[in-house]
């Protein structure tokens, strides 16, 4: 047999040895590669956090959008500047009052959804190595971010309430006396993503005092805040403080996503690095998508769209709720939350929802394995479900077949002596 | 070789764990196959397909579908149902193929090294008691060992086990994939995998592609992160063991009855044994996949081998 001559040696890619150090930790997934199947209509997806825009009103938007291009097509087209039109940061002002932020639109700056706000502010701030405090879990596309930029991630405990003060105040103190540089506190509020859970008022002030005794800043990322399903919303952390909070908002949860539009409330001086930041990474970020958002402002009933979202999450929250009462086997735990889009569920010792997720989709229901939340390996135990997209009638048809897996599991992890019996009533 | 003017029907994607990379060879194969002139169709497996099918006039079916039905012979069996052709290997050649738990007793008979091995369901571990058979399995086989689902691919759920008290994890992630698990002897050495086409001359065994993942595991990982792996063709070892190596695909093919196209997987001991590791009548043909890297590496083109493949197909 002949072989080919010269040897040939190959990493099937020409340009291996040409990419940046920051580069190394993005590898292929098997988990990722499992949600090709979650996102096929045979399967229940409790993974994926996208909106529910099926009621949106959608003949009416086109109108707005066709007339939008003829009226204003020379400038809803054209570049424009890095800090975003100055009529939707005058818009984006009014929406944050509802969560009694008194913001100036000189502060703001907009972004490609919040997702690059938080980019720029890491890329401002974050030299490899420095410590990003996080609660733990935390938001993976945030935990993305941070490694991207070779942040060290220090997860901090919470509770209901969200972040734990003391927990806060001992992670910034015992960095710093290890001689690390801790360069702010990365927070979800409202509705957590994605445990669901939602600081207090007390806790929001408890939490400032502790920024201020140990001179913390905040980044403020409020996606959900006003999807608050069972009472108005709570004030934001930067409407009681506004040197130590950076605020991440967004309109991707209460109009659309694919618009990608976003925005940072910032101290002056960041502010103004922000906008550097901006210019050097898109320009400009989308004209378009910011003039039909400021379009969809000043001539829509948005608050009124607001309530309807309220209305088809609430009963999606109470399918997903009410389902796992019925369906789960006894051992179980989760959050109950009083808005956004996410359930967290703890399994048993010895479970792991990683493993369990290939019997799920052979199961056709999918969830979020919940090692993805944090940044050091811990999660095994948990799985973040989503309320947001399914009808109720699936989500219920969904915790059935979840039932099925996790009971499943347990006999195998019964079997092989990784967990115990379990108790018949639910903890 | 008459060329055939037939459509074909490239099948990727399914239902299985390995949908993903499943696409991606779809991708590429339908690539190939446009460049060379011929009229493909893309499709998935759902309710529709074989109405779609046979209101084609007298499609092929060129299946880069991994692992479940698309790799154990089940889709196979409904495509000779049909009567529709299909390139690769029949439905019983895949059904033994793909499950581990059958295919490597078969290929010991024809004389080549297997791994020593326990293969068990789950229910036996309920049954009797996982902790006496456990132990039993790390007496008999001893440490490191090799924990891998009997049906699945791609790695997926797939765990080397350092200590004892690993086991019983692995177990568990092989049984969530598969009902019944493969124990084996870890083997040290060079992992080899080696390509054979048939595109009506007989088999054409490729030279052996070694591999060297970065991470030391060919995981997930591994295999379909662009540049996490080295790839040596031929295999850097000495001309002797690249024949024993070929030589041992070879009767892998023939014990598994395979047909059209395949990938079989070795690794050469300290002895400069090859030993087999598993059969695969659905291999990848990604960027990053061993297929195509061997049949490119030989001179030939990828799109070529495919149109031939197509061609025998059709006039089955």
């Amino acid at each position: 047999m002949s072989l080919p001559q010269p040897r040939r040696e190959t990493r099937l890619d020409r340009y291996h040895d040409l990419y940046a150090e920051r580069t190394k930790g993005l590898k292929a997934s098997a988990v990722r590669s499992l949600f090709a199947v979650a996102n096929r209509p045979e399967v229940v997806s409790l993974a994926g956090g996208m909106p529910n825009i099926a009621s949106l009103p959608l003949d009416p938007l086109a109108d707005m959008i066709a007339e939008m291009v003829r009226q204003h097509g020379p400038q809803v087209l054209q570049y424009s500047g890095a800090q975003g039109e100055e009529r939707l940061r005058e818009q984006i002002c009014q929406v944050m009052a509802l969560e009694q932020i008194d913001g100036n639109p000189d502060d703001v700056v907009l972004s490609c959804g919040s997702q690059q706000a938080l980019d720029l502010i890491t890329r401002t701030f974050i030299e490899p190595g420095d410590v990003i405090l996080a609660e733990g879990p935390s938001y993976v596309g945030a935990l993305n971010t941070f490694q991207a930029y070779q942040a060290d991630v220090v997860h901090v405990a919470i509770d209901e309430y969200g972040l734990i003060p003391d927990a806060l105040r001992q992670a910034a103190l015992s960095c710093r006396a290890a001689g690390r540089r801790v360069k702010f506190c990365y927070t979800i509020p409202n509705f957590s993503n994605p445990t669901g859970a939602t600081q207090s008022v007390s806790r929001r002030h408890e939490l400032l005092a502790v920024a201020k005794e140990v001179d913390l800043l905040f980044i403020e990322d409020n996606p959900y805040g006003l999807l608050s399903l069972d009472h108005d919303p709570l004030p934001a952390l930067r409407s009681f403080e506004s040197e130590r909070v950076i605020y991440l908002g967004s309109f991707s949860k209460t109009f659309s996503p694919g618009l990608r539009v976003g925005w940072a409330l910032a101290p002056l001086a960041v502010k103004e690095k922000l906008i550097l930041a901006q210019e050097a990474a898109t320009l400009c970020p989308p004209v378009f998508s910011q003039f039909v958002v400021s379009e969809y402002l000043a001539n829509w009933d948005w608050q009124g769209q607001i309530k309807t979202f309220r209305q088809l999450y609430r009963a999606r929250r109470q399918a997903l709720l009410a389902g796992l009462a019925e369906h789960m086997p006894p051992g179980l735990t989760w959050t109950k939350p009083g808005g956004g889009f996410f359930v967290w569920l703890t399994l048993p010792e010895g479970l792991d929802s990683q493993a369990m997720l290939p019997q799920a989709l052979t199961h056709r229901v999918a969830f979020v394995p919940g090692t993805g939340f944090y940044a050091d390996g811990l999660g095994a135990r948990n799985m973040r479900l989503s309320f947001c997209f399914p009808s109720p009638e699936d989500i219920l048809e969904g915790t059935r077949r979840l039932g099925e897996v996790i009971t499943e599991a347990l006999d195998l992890a019964q079997t092989f002596g990784l967990t115990h019996a379990l108790p018949k009533e639910s903890l | 070789m008459t060329q055939t003017s037939r459509p074909i029907v490239v099948l990727a994607g399914g239902l299985s764990h390995e949908r993903e990379v499943s696409l991606a060879s779809g991708r590429r194969v339908t690539a190939a196959l446009r460049e060379r002139g011929r009229q493909v169709i893309e499709a998935d497996v759902g309710a529709g397909l074989i109405g779609d099918l046979t209101a084609l006039n007298q499609p092929v079916v060129l299946s880069v579908l991994h692992g479940g039905t698309g790799e154990d012979g089940a889709l196979r069996e409904v495509f000779d149902l049909i009567g529709v052709p299909y390139v690769g290997s029949t439905a019983p050649s895949c059904r033994l193929t793909y499950d581990k738990a059958l295919a490597t007793p078969v290929v010991a008979r024809s004389g080549v090294e297997v791994p020593r091995r326990v293969v068990l369901p789950h229910d036996m571990f309920r049954e009797l008691g996982a902790a006496a058979i456990v132990e039993h399995i790390v007496n008999q086989l001893g440490l490191p060992l090799f924990v891998k689902p009997a049906k699945s691919g791609s790695a997926l759920g797939t765990t080397r086990v350092e200590t004892a008290a690993e086991l019983p994890q692995a177990m568990v992630k092989a049984f969530n994939l598969s009902h019944v698990a493969v124990v084996e002897e870890f083997i040290t050495g060079t992992e080899v995998t080696v390509t054979i086409t048939d595109t009506g001359a007989g088999p054409k065994v490729y030279a052996p592609v070694e591999i060297r993942p970065d991470s030391g595991a060919y995981d997930y990982e591994a295999r379909y992160t662009p540049g996490a792996t080295q790839f040596i063709c031929p295999a850097a070892l000495d001309s002797a063991v690249i024949e024993r190596c070929q030589d041992t695909a070879l009767r892998v093919w023939q014990a598994l009855d395979q047909r059209d196209y395949g990938r079989v997987d070795l690794i050469v001991n300290d002895q400069g044994v090859p030993v087999f590791l598993e059969g695969n009548v659905s291999p990848g043909m990604t960027e990053t996949s061993t297929v195509p890297l061997a049949i490119e590496a030989a001179g030939e083109s990828l799109a070529d081998v495919l149109v031939q493949l197509v061609d025998l197909a059709a006039q089955r």
